[in-house]
């Protein structure tokens, strides 16, 4: 396991480095530049102000230089767009507030989900089942940007019992409707996920030995089934992470929170490169942060698995 | 020698049983030959033993048809305005059979009815196309990677890591930008970017077969890997893919809603369930409750469909269940 | 008196006094009954570029740069020019040498002297290349001396027309006479900033903690993309004119959910999402408001090689004019008060009179019958057009509807080509459009910030049209005393060339809570200072 840790982080450092290659080439083909404007600057202006930020020079001299600002300075950079912040204030602003309810978010679909897809399972074809299926498949169905004004038209306006946005430092009336619209898809596409799987697994041999000998149920459900059940929701479990955030732009926009999922698409519209850079190389990290621990787990609960 | 030899249950030197085993061969040979059942058959017997999916496989035929043929009973082509309705929607542009609009107007005037034909057309199609190019793409990915195991392994699922971490929007734009807004495009961009998930389940799937008596069989008997891979581990993987292909499908229409919610999906005046949907929510406070209504219905059918099929399959499929 | 008496007076005094400092008082020139509390808070669509005056993009952010800082004039609220930190100018004979006399007691926020040095140091760095700034070209529109090197980096700022006589006496040269100078100095990239300030923090020194203003008020709290609040700036010269403390700004993204916000009273103020004005006005005609704007809305046609061949023939771009029903545009899909436009330039311009135009005064049903006629003439059958805008609501429909009206009455076949908003502006500024959607608003309250993109050597001229008669008679109009004939002619030639198509002129529309008083609503540059707004009791 140890070995794994090594081989992953050493291999890390390529791949981020490959990632901003990626992105920088992509970023530069998009049409227009940060500072694209309805009333353009004229020619030689224009020059002097790509001259200021670095952006005349070749590429590749321009990602250098970014690779050793990083890496010595830990400076991601100045946003283009926001003259007086650089991107390491727009993560240390925006980075907790999205951690936090994105984490928040995450915790609370996976315990549910996984709560919900075992008990349907298990009581297959009762009300209880049906009843799972029905509200995963209408939590499905609505999307984040419907979901998000609907919850403020009933919570905030009708009910008047939350504030309809902000995020005032994290107090705990601000954190309840992003969180509810967040996570109430990937409740339920974990829910599903974690019920079909589980009962495939209630089908197989081992189970109906484990019940032939007369286990009690509940040990049979805990002990011997669960475990690999999981196994395909843990691998749905990475990119599950990776989507809320990537997809908490939408509740950023809807609910105000300052996070830093609106600061990426944000930046794509504005051409603003370093904040898109930087937080594309956060989101890079963190996806193979959490996938090295996605197959650790992964590893833990199949012991059969050899790497 | 009695007692030693296990009695095959008909006592040759009996006359009465000898009779009885004769008329039986005639009966034998009068009966038509026993026909082979295959894994497939089994499959289709099975799924339409299961009456939610053939129900949905049935609603979703007729929302097919529907969407394929109900443009002919449409009073007004999608994209022209009822200028007579403009201003006034909240007050007038209500459903209603005597002027042809069935579903009434949007925002614009236009009639909702021949919109969401044409919505439910795009989206359909948006779910079925870019759904079966991520799984395909996938699936193929995630099994080879998985099964190679090792080296190769380790660098296929690193592309898959850069590739889930580049900036999905760009990856549409560009592609819209460099081979023009066609609605290929937009399947091949949405599709593209949702492979890297199925692979990366599949593999993990994959890791987990490759230790089961069944392949190092197959391996024992010098299979080569590709055939292991097509024949042996891929089929028992169908479950979990199908599966996971149906939460896709909707996955697929919502991409594509958010896409054209920021600037860069199907162009007017065509459009989509995601676009009538996020434009349904915007006026929803203002009393036009069936511009949300009758998209939302019809994304919710098709969901729901594709859910039960889905599930249905995988009870079908599995090979376990015999 | 003995001591408890004595006592008992005094206390009595004093808890009367004290009531009287705690109650809310009343105005002092209207006597309404003022609200305890006075806060305004009003929504952001996005966050602010800058709170740096000279380095702020846009017009949001020009709100603040008003409310934190104070330009040589301000402008009252009619939009006539007031004193500000100057108290008054003169000019010399031939309009090119200009004079402030500033004020004496304007003070920065940390007790510092505003002097004319400070203007100098921020109309330099305005101008330097090095500060890069987006409105960089702003000092060529108020024509200072060598403006133009100066922003190309080829002379010293110190050479830029702006010269301090004295602490409080100003200077500034222009390249060529222009008669409406003044009127530029209102701009918020003209606006003083504190270079001990800029210097010690650099890019810093718009945090709050480092921030110094001359203005009404300082900022002492900013959470980017959620809120920021500004409070009342004690040192400001006229701060004992200033009722409302502290203004609270929200960024919320979605306009629908920026209306549920407002409705349940967490804002005072909120922009009106597209199409809905009408029924809000209905339900809250005190709230809903409604005023011409300084700015137009219209279609340019791509005059060079690569746009559509078909609209080289004027009679093809008049009858395509023609076929628009702009009323339909204004009181069906916008219905919020917008101008139906025949001419560019929109008649709330001060000392501007809309010319008439000939097409402007025939009815709908002449105009379709001559466009028709006109694409007859020219032989132009199933044209195939594409309409280039930008990502917007409004802009889809009302391009949908315009490609509505050209397909039934002309049966032009319109693909619409909607593009994010960079996307667009390379699209439409490299010229690979055919007709594009655009918007302009005045940068100064005078006609010439309209009519200048005619002219042919205009960055902003995204058609290139070019006419050597429009661009002679902006030339003159310079640097005449009275330019309105001038203008009147050009008007014409665009009528009759048609290189836009002019739509709309735009009202600016929002909700505003009833509370709130001292609102500018006939400034049609919406410059608004917070300054002079209060809130009364409910």
């Amino acid at each position: 396991m140890f070995n794994l840790i090594l081989r992953r982080t050493l291999v890390a450092i390529p791949t981020l480095l490959i990632l901003i290659v990626v992105t920088f080439l992509l970023m530069h083909s998009a049409p227009g530049g940060p500072f694209t404007s309805e009333k353009p600057l004229p020619p030689e202006v224009l020059a002097r102000v790509e001259a200021k930020y670095g952006l005349d020079q070749p590429l590749p001299l321009q990602m250098w230089n970014y690779v050793v600002g990083i890496v010595t300075e830990f400076d991601f950079g100045p946003s283009f767009r926001y003259k007086d912040r650089t991107v390491n204030e727009i993560f240390a602003q925006g980075l907790p507030i999205t951690l936090t309810y994105g984490t928040l978010s995450f915790v609370l679909s996976v315990v549910v989900g996984v709560f919900l897809g075992v008990w349907a399972a298990i009581r297959q074809n009762t009300w209880i089942d049906y009843l799972t299926v029905a509200f995963s498949m209408l939590a499905q169905v609505l999307p984040n940007f419907v979901m998000g004004p609907i919850l403020i038209l009933i919570f905030t306006l009708w009910l008047g019992w939350l504030p309809g946005g902000g995020w005032n430092g994290g107090q705990w009336q601000y954190i309840v409707l992003p969180v509810i619209a967040l996570s109430t898809s990937f409740m339920a596409s974990i829910a599903r996920l974690m019920r079909s799987s589980m009962l495939e697994v209630l089908q197989s041999n081992f189970i109906r030995t484990a019940r032939a000998k007369g286990m009690p149920e509940s040990t049979v459900i805990l002990r011997h089934a669960l475990k690999p059940a999981m196994l395909p929701v843990i691998t749905y479990l990475g990119p599950v992470f990776v989507y809320m955030i990537t997809g908490s732009f939408i509740i950023d926009a809807i609910f105000s929170t300052g996070g830093l999922g609106y600061y990426f698409i944000n930046a794509a519209f504005n051409r603003d490169y370093a904040v898109m850079m930087g937080v594309t190389l956060l989101l890079g990290g963190l996806t193979i942060f959490f996938n090295l621990v996605v197959d650790l787990i992964y590893g833990w609960v199949d012991p059969q698995i050899r790497y | 020698m009695a007692g030693s030899t296990p009695r095959l249950g008909i006592d040759m030197r009996n006359p009465i049983e000898i009779k009885k085993v004769e008329q039986m061969a005639e009966n034998l040979a009068k009966m038509d030959p026993v026909k082979g059942r295959s894994l497939w058959q089994d499959a289709r017997k099975r799924f339409f033993k299961n009456r939610a999916a053939t129900a949905s496989l049935v609603v979703l035929g007729l929302i097919v048809l529907f969407s394929a043929f109900g443009g002919l009973f449409a009073k007004w082509p999608n994209d022209e305005i009822d200028w007579s309705m403009l201003g006034q929607i909240a007050e007038m542009g209500q459903p209603s059979i005597q002027n042809g609009h069935y579903f009434g107007v949007d925002e614009l005037g236009r009639d909702l009815f021949a919109r969401t034909i044409q919505a439910n057309q795009i989206s359909l199609i948006v779910g079925f196309v870019g759904a079966a190019v991520a799984v395909f793409v996938g699936t193929l990915y995630g099994a080879i990677s998985g099964y190679a195991g090792g080296r190769v392994d380790s660098v296929m699922m690193r592309i898959v890591d850069i590739l889930s971490a580049v900036p999905y929007f760009f990856i549409v734009i560009l592609l819209l930008v460099v081979f023009g807004r066609s609605i290929i495009m937009i399947f091949v961009g949405i599709g593209l970017v949702n492979w890297l998930s199925c692979a990366r389940i599949v593999r993990g799937q994959t890791l987990s077969l490759k230790q089961r008596e069944f392949v190092q069989a197959a391996q024992a008997m010098g299979v080569p890997p590709f055939k292991i891979v097509v024949r042996h581990i891929i089929p028992n993987l169908i479950g979990v893919v199908i599966v996971y292909g149906s939460l896709l499908v909707p996955e697929m229409i919502l991409a594509e809603s958010v896409i054209s919610f920021l600037g860069v999906g199907v162009q007017e005046p065509q459009t989509s369930l995601g676009v009538l949907i996020s434009e349904g929510t915007a006026t929803m406070q203002y009393g036009t409750f069936w511009q949300l209504g009758f998209p939302l219905a019809f994304f919710t059918l098709i969901l729901f469909c594709f859910f039960y099929i889905g599930d249905g399959l995988r009870d079908a499929l599995d090979p376990k269940d015999r | 008196m003995n001591i408890k008496l004595r006592t008992l007076l005094y206390t009595t005094v004093f808890s009367v006094g004290a009531t009287a400092l705690l109650a809310a008082g009343t105005h002092p020139v209207t006597g309404e009954a003022l609200a305890d509390t006075q806060t305004f808070t009003y929504r952001l669509l996005d966050e602010i570029t800058s709170m740096d005056p000279q380095l702020n993009e846009d017009v949001d952010g020009s709100q603040f740069a008003r409310d934190m800082f104070e330009g040589l004039y301000n402008q009252d609220a009619k939009g006539n020019l007031i004193p500000g930190v100057a108290l008054s100018h003169t000019v010399n004979a031939d309009n090119t040498v200009y004079t402030f006399k500033l004020r004496d007691n304007a003070m920065w926020s940390d007790g510092k002297p505003v002097t004319a040095n400070d203007f100098v140091y921020s109309w330099r760095r305005l101008a330097d290349p090095k500060t890069a700034s987006a409105y960089q070209w702003f000092v060529e529109v108020m024509g200072l001396k060598n403006a133009g090197p100066v922003m190309a980096g080829d002379m010293d700022t110190s050479e830029l027309g702006v010269k301090a006589i004295d602490d409080h006496t100003l200077e500034v040269t222009l390249e060529q006479p222009l008669p409406y100078f003044a009127l530029t100095t209102t701009h918020t990239s003209t606006f003083p900033s504190p270079q001990w300030a800029v210097e010690a923090h650099g890019a810093d020194w718009t945090k709050p903690g480092n921030i110094v203003v001359n203005g009404a008020y300082i900022l002492t709290e900013h959470v980017p993309q959620e809120r920021s609040v500004r409070v009342r700036n004690d040192k400001y010269w006229n701060n004992e004119n200033t009722i409302l403390d502290t203004i609270t700004a929200l960024v919320i993204n979605d306009e629908n959910v920026a209306l549920t916000r407002y409705v349940a009273g967490e804002l005072d103020q909120t922009d009106v999402p597209a199409g809905q004005f009408k029924k809000l006005k209905a339900e809250r005609p005190d709230e809903a408001i409604n005023v011409p704007e300084l700015c137009s809305y219209y279609y340019p046609f791509n005059m060079t090689e690569s746009g559509n061949p078909a609209l080289q023939d004027k009679r093809v771009r008049q009858a395509l004019s023609y076929a628009i029903d702009r009323d339909i545009i204004t009181e069906n899909i916008l219905q919020a008060g917008q101008i139906a436009a025949y001419t560019f330039t929109p008649g709330a311009t001060a000392n501007f009179s809309v010319p008439d135009v000939e097409y402007g005064t025939w009815t709908q049903a002449e105009r379709d019958a001559k466009a028709k006629e006109l694409m007859a003439d020219a032989g132009v059958e199933n044209l195939d057009l594409e309409i280039l805008y930008n990502t917007s609501e409004a802009h889809k429909k009302i391009a949908i509807a315009i490609s509505q009206m050209w397909k039934q009455k002309l049966g032009v076949n319109v693909t619409l080509a909607n593009q994010e908003w960079k996307t667009y502006l390379e699209t439409r500024g490299s010229q690979q459009f055919q007709v594009a959607r655009a918007g302009w608003c005045g940068d100064y309250n005078e006609a010439s910030t309209f009519l200048d993109l005619m002219n042919s050597a205009s960055g902003y001229n995204d058609g290139k049209y070019a006419n050597a008669e429009v661009d002679s008679l902006l030339a003159e109009a310079k640097t005449m005393a009275d330019p309105q004939s001038n203008y009147t002619r050009i008007e014409q030639i665009i009528a009759d060339e048609m290189p836009i198509i002019p739509i709309y002129h735009y009202t600016a529309n929002f909700l505003l809570d009833t509370s709130v008083k001292g609102w500018p609503f006939e400034n049609v540059e919406k410059q608004v200072y917070m300054r002079t707004l209060y809130k009364v009791e409910d």
